[in-house]
Parts: C-alpha cells; structure tokens; sequence
C-alpha cells in the first residue's frame, strides 16, 4: 500500500493497493496563447484507452485538475486525449505494481 | 424505430431547449458531472439513486418509474431528450429503461456530452425545477429484455453478442479500464457470443455511424438478423448502446438488453464460460 500522498501529475494513489493493478494515470494540461503548456489543467478533456490492437478499452474525462486513471493490464496502450479543436495520442507501456505517470499536453 | 424518431443533434437540441414539450434529462456513470455543468434546462437522472431497485437487483417497479417521471415534471406526451457521458451509454441505458416502461417520445443526443463539449456548446450550473406531473407508465416490455435462463437458452442458437472490450471478453480485464480490476464475477464471456464492441458503433466523438456502416458492423461480425439477438456487456449500460443501435436506429424488432449481464452470467454457478479472443 503506498502512503505517501504527493503524486506526480496523476491522482492520490492514497488508498490503492497499486501492487495487485495496473495503473495508467496522469494530468492533461492546456497550452497557454503561446502555444506552450503553462500548468493550466485542462478539465473535461476526453481521455480515450485503447488497447494493443487499437481497439476501445475505456474512456473518462479529467476532473477539474485535469487528472484521469485507468486500471489496465501489463502491456502497450496508447491513449487518445480529446477537447476542443485539440486531439493528441500517446503510447504507454504498463505493468502491475508500477504507476504508469504521464503528462499530456494539448 | 429510425434515426428520425430516436436520435437528435445539437442543433436539434439548442432550438428546442426552451420548448415547453421537451424535457431534457442527464444520465451519467460519473454523477459528479451534471453539477460541474449541464445543457440549460436539463434535469438529470442518477443511474444508482433513481434507477436501481436499492434492494434487489432489478429495475424500479412501474410505480416508483411513475413517481419519479412525476416529480422530474415529464408527462406522458413530453418528448424526452437523453444525453450524458461517457459516449452516452447510461443515457442509452435510460433510453431502454423508458422503452421498457412505454414512453412513446423518447430521443437520444447524437454523441452525448463529449460532443456537445467538443463543440464547444455551453453548460450551465443553474438547476432547474419543472412542475409535477402525474405520469402513468405502462406495464414493463419485456419483449426488449432478457433474463438469465433465456440468454443460457440461446447458446449455441441465437445471436449473442458481448459488445465489452476485446480485453473484457479474452478474460484479461474483468471491468472497463476505468475501474479498478477488482471484481466478484469470474473472468471471460458466455460461449458463442461475438465480440462486437460498443465502441465500434461509434465515431471518436460519440456520434453514432451511418445505417450502412452499422448494419455491416454487425451482419460481418456474423449476426443473422433474422434470429433473436441477445446484447450483453457487464452491468447493461454498454449494452443498452449496442442495442440502441439495432433495434432504434436499425429497426430490428428482434433484439434484447440482457441487464443481468456479465455481473449476473459470471456469477451463476455451473454455467459454461469461455475465455479468449
């Protein structure tokens, strides 16, 4: 069990066991008028999981610090992240007990 | 049972959000997002709260169905327009559950929330109180759904299609990616299902395909439409979107939404089970 409660860009792992799952988390942020990322979450971004074979796994939007989390199997994933006038992929490898930790710009 | 009576655009449904005959309702797996921000107007539904039994696992009975119609202000006549998140499967899922219980005008936003959103249509935060009604539902259509004894009848016989995640049916997910891997049921499908996936019904951003496209979906995956046909996934929300696609926007008469699913068939004792692709 992992206690501590700081995490880099994903959610709290405060509470799950991340040795039995396997986690895909991270923080999506926007660009600024710069076009550079300036830390601004982007919530309600769509984050789309798809599986080795490009198939649908899971989809969820960011909460409002722009985080989100899947529960994956050990492997390759890529993730498609959604808003508007924005649309970015992104390949992951997963395995169990170690958080996959991303931050996805738009 | 078409495009033209059960599906509606975003346009469709910024003209008509002020029409006094349209209700609007918000179902969501996530219940935290109507309160961030809703299409004006709309009332929402919570699948849990609202929808289940709270004691048995079942659909509430036509009186509690009448009673909450009644005091959401929708009338027998309203055309009630669903939408939510998630590529709107639990508002699929209410859809079915208006069709079981004989609403007569009962429509779906094309794409759901995530359209809506990427279109940068607005929300809003106010909440709205219609005035109560006296709403007077039908006795339940079980014609549109399936139970357990059926769905092991049909093995080897009628259509059966799990429409979860390749990942879901192979047996190496238990439960979308989005729920932590930790579920009673054991892991795999019903044997001589298809996996035909929900999300092959749709375009990135929640809207449905063409007829054409879908009708192909299916007929090549090797469903004969002119049998019975079954849908199931794990609790019946994703299901319920796979069998809005044949019998709403396909018209195929013949097709149920087994809302026991994998919940109920991967806990039965005794029953065949199959696992991988």
């Amino acid at each position: 069990m992992r206690t501590c409660g700081a995490t880099p860009g994903g959610p709290s792992l405060d509470g799950i066991d991340v040795t039995t799952q396997t986690i895909i988390q991270g923080v999506v942020l926007k660009a600024g008028d710069d076009g550079v990322p300036n830390g601004t979450p982007a919530g309600n971004a769509h984050v789309r999981l798809l599986d080795r074979n490009g198939e649908f796994t899971a989809e969820l939007p960011t909460n409002l610090q722009g985080q989100f989390r899947f529960f994956a199997a050990p492997g390759v994933w890529t993730l498609v992240v959604q808003a508007p006038g924005a649309r970015v992929e992104q390949q992951v490898i997963a395995a169990q007990g170690v958080p996959a930790e991303l931050i996805i710009s738009l | 049972m078409s495009r033209d009576t059960s599906l509606v655009s975003g346009d469709w449904v910024a003209e008509n959000i002020n029409n006094p005959k349209v209700v609007i309702v918000e179902v969501d797996e996530d219940t935290t997002l109507y309160e961030q921000g809703h299409i004006e107007n709309a009332i929402t539904f919570h699948w849990r709260d609202d929808l289940q039994d709270g004691l048995i696992r079942d659909l509430i009975s036509k009186e509690k169905f009448e009673a909450l119609l009644s005091k959401s202000g929708i009338s027998n006549d309203s055309t009630v327009i669903l939408y939510g998140g998630n590529n709107n499967w639990f508002a699929t899922y209410a859809f079915w559950y208006f069709k079981v219980y004989g609403h007569q005008d009962v429509r779906l936003l094309d794409g759901g929330r995530k359209r809506w959103e990427l279109d940068a249509r607005p929300f809003v935060a106010d909440v709205l109180t219609r005035t109560a009604t006296r709403y007077v539902a039908k006795e339940r259509d079980n014609s549109i759904r399936a139970y357990r004894d059926e769905v092991i009848a049909a093995i080897g016989t009628l259509n059966i299609v799990d429409v979860r995640s390749p990942a879901e049916f192979s047996g190496e997910l238990a439960a979308p990616a989005h729920l932590p891997q930790e579920q009673g049921q054991i892991k795999g499908h019903i044997p001589t299902a298809k996996n035909i996936p929900w999300s092959k019904a749709a375009n990135e951003d929640g809207t449905f395909k063409s007829d054409t496209d879908l009708k192909e979906i299916y007929v090549g995956a090797g469903v004969d439409l002119a049998k019975d046909t079954i849908a199931y996934c794990r609790i019946g929300e994703r299901s319920a979107f796979s069998w809005f696609v044949l019998h709403e926007l396909l018209g195929v008469a013949n097709v149920k939404n087994y809302d026991g699913s994998w919940t109920e068939y991967g806990s039965l004792v005794g029953v065949p089970v199959a696992v991988g692709a």
